[in-house]
């Protein structure tokens, strides 16, 4: 393959440039920067262009030169027919209205401001929305119990749930062995030994347990949901189940939210049971603390109503993230980029939702439970 | 003249290529040449491994056996520069456009061009500007969506992408599926437009007889599992096969080679 070749000629009344071999993008865009500085050292009005030797030019060649010639055809040239053809069209795409700028205004802090605020604002009304939404359909399903989605609910249950409980165990049974281990380090210096139950009872089953697992499930069923959502609008399979009069919300937010909330406290109950049995081997191996005596003053020092306020949060915390991640599996726009932003939205949110309203537990809770 | 032709390498070249999906044979030694500046149609059957065997030309399936060689150089192995710079003489139009949805049209067509990192953003703008009035799109098209797209232009704006590189072989998927009539006639000629001002070679798989008769030069039938015929339209219409007289002289096709002229064959 031949290269594209420049040769110049100086006569009286200006330049002569003969251009030769190839002028492609192929064997251009390697040394474009310095074909585009040579030509533009050569090129004045005054240079007569011979492109009659070309064995080849396309766009890219083309452009370097229509560049190099002040984006004009130079007075004098001599061309092939066939090469003409590519910068006809590059001088009527050079005279094409080109797309109007957005002039920036000044008021753009405000106006980002002012955009952040509305689309915080949109959030709340479309969370609301679904919210009420959700109330519609379950009054619905109430009504009439032949239209509760019984196949997706268990299904959820299944995907949410069942398959959720080898990461919750694992999860709960460490936690409960780190937090039994590390109180166990303190209690000791004090001669406090017995008092690992109550750290290790009252801590997981009232607050570590259904946070730890909300956290878990806002970032695998949560993201599972939005993602699902958000492919099926990309897809348009929403908008074909809404063609077939099957209404979204009952179909595909309802049993989502329902399974969730079903099965959170279960997850809550079974993750809690774990890191139990995760605390109690620690405590046996660190601080002698024997099965026995463990089962036996738990009861005492964490009183039920701890197991209560556990699996209530746990059904309030399984409720939300799956509000939230139909909220945004709903909201993405048919592109990748909508979708990942929406993805990572939903969990965050949730997350953050989950322990916003764990302190809101912690203090309409507090004289609640607590045996002192 | 001749000697000049047997000289040349033809531009796609499948040599014996077997193809299985579990129990079921695709491809079983089929042969294939196209030559430079031709516009090959490859049709056949739904089913009958058309799209698989372009995804074979392009690298994205691999064969069970059998070699593929485009511009005489096989497509994989001789390290990664060499397997990216075979790749980049080739452009594909896929079925649905496949533009990357996160970008504007203007960055989609401008993504192989900074990909390749030889060029300034001057240039670049230069480049796709006349790529996007190649297609017949305007300046102001640049900064819509895909999503706003209509399925017209998202085949156009795929194409203006495909022709970035100024590839030398271009390869379509079904160009005009989902288009309508008239949409799909004038795709089919600004292909043929820029396929002879460009000098492609273009291999383009379709059942879509209208596009077939006004586009291609020859036709190869993929039927049987190998290519069953391969010639131009007026050859594969002589040859006695069910599968071809079924495909050719059906009421529908007889009406689309009428408009095209080529009935007077039959």
């Amino acid at each position: 393959m031949s290269i594209a070749r420049i040769e110049v000629i100086v006569r009286e009344g200006g330049r002569h440039v003969r251009l030769s071999g190839r002028w492609t993008l192929a064997t251009t865009s390697q040394r474009a920067a310095g074909l585009a500085d040579e030509l533009s050292r050569i090129a004045d009005p005054a240079s007569s262009w011979d492109c009659l030797e070309l064995e080849a030019i396309d766009s890219a060649g083309a452009i370097l030169l229509w560049r190099a010639w002040g984006r004009a055809l130079p007075l004098q040239l001599s061309i092939r027919p066939e090469h003409w053809r590519i910068f006809e069209r590059i001088d009527t795409a050079d005279h094409e209205p080109r797309a109007a700028m957005v002039p920036i205004s000044p008021l753009r802090g405000a106006m980002i401001i002012g955009t952040a605020v509305i689309g915080i604002g949109r959030h709340l009304i479309d969370f609301v929305a679904l919210v009420g939404q959700f109330g519609l359909n379950l009054a619905h399903v109430v009504r009439y119990p032949a239209d509760l989605p019984r196949r997706e609910i268990s299904a959820n249950l299944y995907k949410s749930g069942v398959r959720a409980m080898p990461v919750t165990a694992l999860v709960g049974f460490l936690i409960g062995v780190v937090l039994s281990y590390l109180s166990a380090l303190q209690l000791k210096q004090f001669g406090a030994d017995i008092f690992i139950v109550n750290i290790i009872g009252l801590g997981l089953v009232r607050e570590l347990g259904p946070v730890l697992v909300a956290i878990l499930v806002a970032g695998r069923s949560g993201s599972a949901m939005t993602a699902q959502l958000g492919v099926m609008r990309v897809t348009e399979e929403i908008d074909a189940l809404a063609t077939m009069g099957v209404p979204q919300g009952l179909r595909l937010v309802f049993p989502k939210v329902v399974a969730l909330t079903i099965v959170m406290p279960l997850l809550v109950l079974w993750a809690t049971a774990i890191a139990l049995i995760g605390g109690m081997l620690s405590a046996q191996l660190q601080l002698d603390i024997s099965y026995g005596f463990f089962f036996q003053t738990l009861p005492r020092v964490v009183p039920a109503s701890n197991l209560w306020i556990g699996l209530v949060k746990g059904t309030v915390f399984g409720m939300f993230v799956a509000l939230i991640a139909c909220h945004f599996g709903l909201r993405v726009r048919p592109n990748t980029e909508s979708l990942s932003s929406n993805t990572t939205a939903s969990v965050v949110s949730a997350i953050t939702v989950v322990i916003v309203i764990d302190a809101v537990f912690a203090i309409a809770t507090r004289h609640i439970g607590l045996p002192l | 003249m001749i000697s000049a032709i047997m000289t040349t390498t033809p531009v796609i070249r499948i040599r014996d290529l077997c193809t299985r999906f579990g129990d079921i044979w695709i491809h079983r030694q089929l042969d294939l040449e196209i030559q430079r500046g031709e516009l090959v149609s490859l049709v056949g059957g739904s089913g009958s491994g058309k799209t698989t065997l372009l995804r074979m030309v392009v690298g994205l399936l691999l064969p069970d056996s059998g070699s593929i060689e485009i511009f005489g150089e096989p497509l994989f192995g001789g390290g990664v520069v060499r397997e990216r710079d075979l790749r980049q003489r080739f452009g594909v139009l896929f079925q649905q456009g496949a533009l990357f949805s996160a970008f504007n049209v203007f960055d989609n067509i401008a993504f192989p061009l900074r990909e390749l990192k030889r060029y300034d953003e001057d240039a670049i703008h230069d480049l796709v500007m006349l790529k996007l009035s190649m297609v017949e799109l305007l300046p102001r098209h640049g900064k819509l969506m895909p999503a706003e797209l209509s399925g017209g232009m998202i085949k156009r704006v795929a194409l203006a992408r495909a022709l970035a590189l100024e590839p030398e072989l271009l390869l379509l998927d079904e160009p005009t599926a989902g288009l309508d009539p008239d949409r799909s006639d004038s795709f089919v000629r600004l292909i043929r437009m820029l396929g002879e001002e460009l000098g492609l070679t273009v291999m383009l798989v379709t059942h879509d007889l209208d596009t077939l008769a006004a586009l291609s030069t020859r036709v190869a039938v993929l039927a049987e599992q190998r290519i069953l015929a391969y010639g131009t339209t007026e050859e594969i219409m002589q040859v006695d096969h069910p599968f071809i007289r079924n495909f050719f002289l059906s009421e529908r096709s007889v009406r689309a080679l009428q408009n095209s002229g080529l009935a007077a064959v039959l």
